[in-house]
């Protein structure tokens, strides 16, 4: 009980720790690509400090949920970490409180609260990025659900920890149909979810073309910093998701001793980094999308989650 | 067949069908050329792998002879008989929008798996999933040609046909004569040698592949 409590504390460090460490990898690797020198990888963890050390400017006329809304944006991706493995492949204290349903709902969540307080804000920005973000968002539920599917037709459940013991046992499973088609589907669901570039430009400054990023224009200070760490985290815990749960169950620590968590620390910064490296190579290969062919893009992932749910039920 | 084959198998299979409807909505007519490549590398890639378990060098032959025909002879014939230009092009009129055809392709991908069934009940084929993913290709290369107004993405919506019915056929008769499938591995680049001298010469007459367009005569001035 208590060393479950201790390593679910170690995974949220992991999480509230390295995602900014990701962020500003990511940043780099793609300044790099483009062949320029671009801000150091510790960045993201400067940034985070000066805007903590800020004053934060709030509308008068704004209601409670401008102010509620960081918080919430912040807590939601460590709520998720409670419920998936991310550095232990046998299940902690919470596993069993909420199944995968549960965390695309929790998730949800915070998009729900963040297009309340982009609009809340009063900026004309806002409210256009906000109805954007959940064009992109109802468009992206039918994949996660039929990825859903699919998962709970493979593996009899969905409560993460029971998923990701099945494509490796055989080895065989993580090469069947339904299984690569399914990681394909939800890696294009990650580019959309989190404003990745064929749907959205992270680094663009231009207000009417942002997608998620003019949601935070409203806000300042501390708010703006606990947004901004919100969204590193929402990025790495939708990614150790699709590592640790989807693709397979490679390098978690099967006991909970310190030597064997340490290791595991090390491979999960590893597999995430190669992650990070994919999306770097998609982000710099791709250009964005206009506004309304994000649907096809969309459409195209959830094709392939049909198909794979379709050659999973015909058991292919 | 062993579990890891048959694994491989269904995957090869399931991008297989990723690449047929990808033909269907790509709008780059070079990008469409390359994904018919990968298709057709796809189609060998599954002759193989049947060939493999019970050994087969009738299904071997049939994979080199596709990789041969479809991914290397065609393409060339194409690439070099209509101008460079045409395949710079991009964003012509599909005659319905892109969601349309996704979801129409969606419905021929079900209709095409539930065509397999009943074929495989009555053909005990090697592999129940290739006739069933071959059913689902022929018909979305039949979309492909309904859909599509450019030339060179219309001769290949018939060559993805072709695609799915081997697919079907490398399942159903694996033994069929090897005399016969090399008369279609001639056939088809000859086809395609046709179209392409057709196409070239449509363009040369009026400046656009569009065939969808063609549908009045008229005198030349």
């Amino acid at each position: 009980m208590a060393q479950s409590a201790a390593l679910n504390l170690w995974q949220l460090a992991f999480v509230l720790g390295l995602s900014p460490l990701f962020a500003g990898i990511a940043q780099k690797c793609k300044e790099l690509v483009a062949s320029k020198r671009g801000p150091s990888i510790f960045q993201p963890y400067r940034d985070l400090r000066k805007l903590f050390a800020k004053d934060e400017v709030v509308s008068e006329r704004s209601s409670w949920i401008l102010r509620f809304t960081p918080y919430v944006v912040f807590v939601v991706p460590l709520v998720v970490t409670l419920l998936i493995p991310v550095l232990t492949d046998f299940p902690l204290f919470f596993a069993f409180v909420g199944d995968m349903l549960a965390a695309g709902f929790i998730l949800a969540m915070s998009g729900f609260f963040f297009t309340l307080a982009a609009i809340d804000g009063g900026n004309p920005y806002g409210p256009m990025g906000a109805s954007r973000t959940r064009m992109v968002g109802f468009l992206v539920e039918p994949v996660i659900i039929v990825v859903l599917f699919t998962v709970s037709f493979v593996a009899d459940s969905t409560i993460p920890y029971i998923v990701q013991q099945h494509w490796v046992h055989p080895l065989a499973n993580f090469f069947s149909a339904s299984h690569v088609l399914l990681l394909i589907a939800f890696f294009m669901v990650i580019l959309a979810e989190t404003g990745r570039i064929p749907v959205d430009n992270p680094s663009g400054h231009f207000e009417l073309a942002m997608v998620d990023e003019s949601k935070a224009l409203e806000f300042s200070g501390r708010s703006l910093a606990l947004l901004k760490w919100g969204g590193y985290m929402k990025f790495t815990v939708l990614a150790i998701i699709f590592l640790n749960v989807l693709t397979a169950p490679w390098g978690l620590a099967s006991t909970g001793t310190i030597p064997a968590m340490l290791l595991a620390t090390v491979l999960i910064f590893v597999k995430v980094l190669v992650l990070v490296l994919l999306v770097v190579i998609v982000e710099s290969s791709f250009a964005k999308l206009r506004l309304f062919r994000i649907q096809e893009f969309v459409g195209a992932a959830f094709i392939v989650s049909v198909t794979a749910m379709v050659m999973e039920l015909l058991g292919l | 067949m062993s579990a890891w084959l048959y694994h491989l198998n269904a995957l090869v299979l399931g991008l297989f069908i990723l690449t047929a409807i990808a033909m269907v909505v790509m709008r780059q007519i070079g990008a469409c050329m390359q994904v018919f490549v990968l298709q057709s590398l796809l189609l060998a890639a599954s002759a193989f792998l049947l060939g493999g378990a019970p050994w087969s060098w009738h299904l071997f032959a049939l994979g080199c002879v596709t990789i041969a025909s479809k991914a290397v002879l065609i393409p060339w014939i194409l690439r070099s008989m209509v101008p460079a230009q045409v395949y710079a092009r991009r964003e012509f009129s599909q005659s319905i929008d892109v969601s349309a055809i996704l979801l129409s392709s969606l419905a021929l991908l079900l209709a095409g798996y539930a065509a397999g069934i009943p074929l495989n009940a009555a053909a005990h084929s090697l592999s129940p999933a290739n006739v069933s993913v071959g059913m689902a290709g022929l018909l979305i290369g039949l979309l492909q040609l309904a859909v599509r107004r450019e030339a060179v993405p219309q001769i290949l919506g018939i060559l993805a046909m072709e695609n799915g019915a081997f697919l079907v056929g490398i399942a159903i008769a694996p033994n069929f004569p090897l005399i016969a499938e090399l008369a279609i591995a001639f056939d088809v680049p000859l086809l395609a040698f046709i179209v392409a001298l057709l196409t070239r010469s449509v363009y040369q007459e009026t400046g656009s592949t569009e065939v969808g367009s063609l549908t009045a005569l008229r005198e030349l001035l």
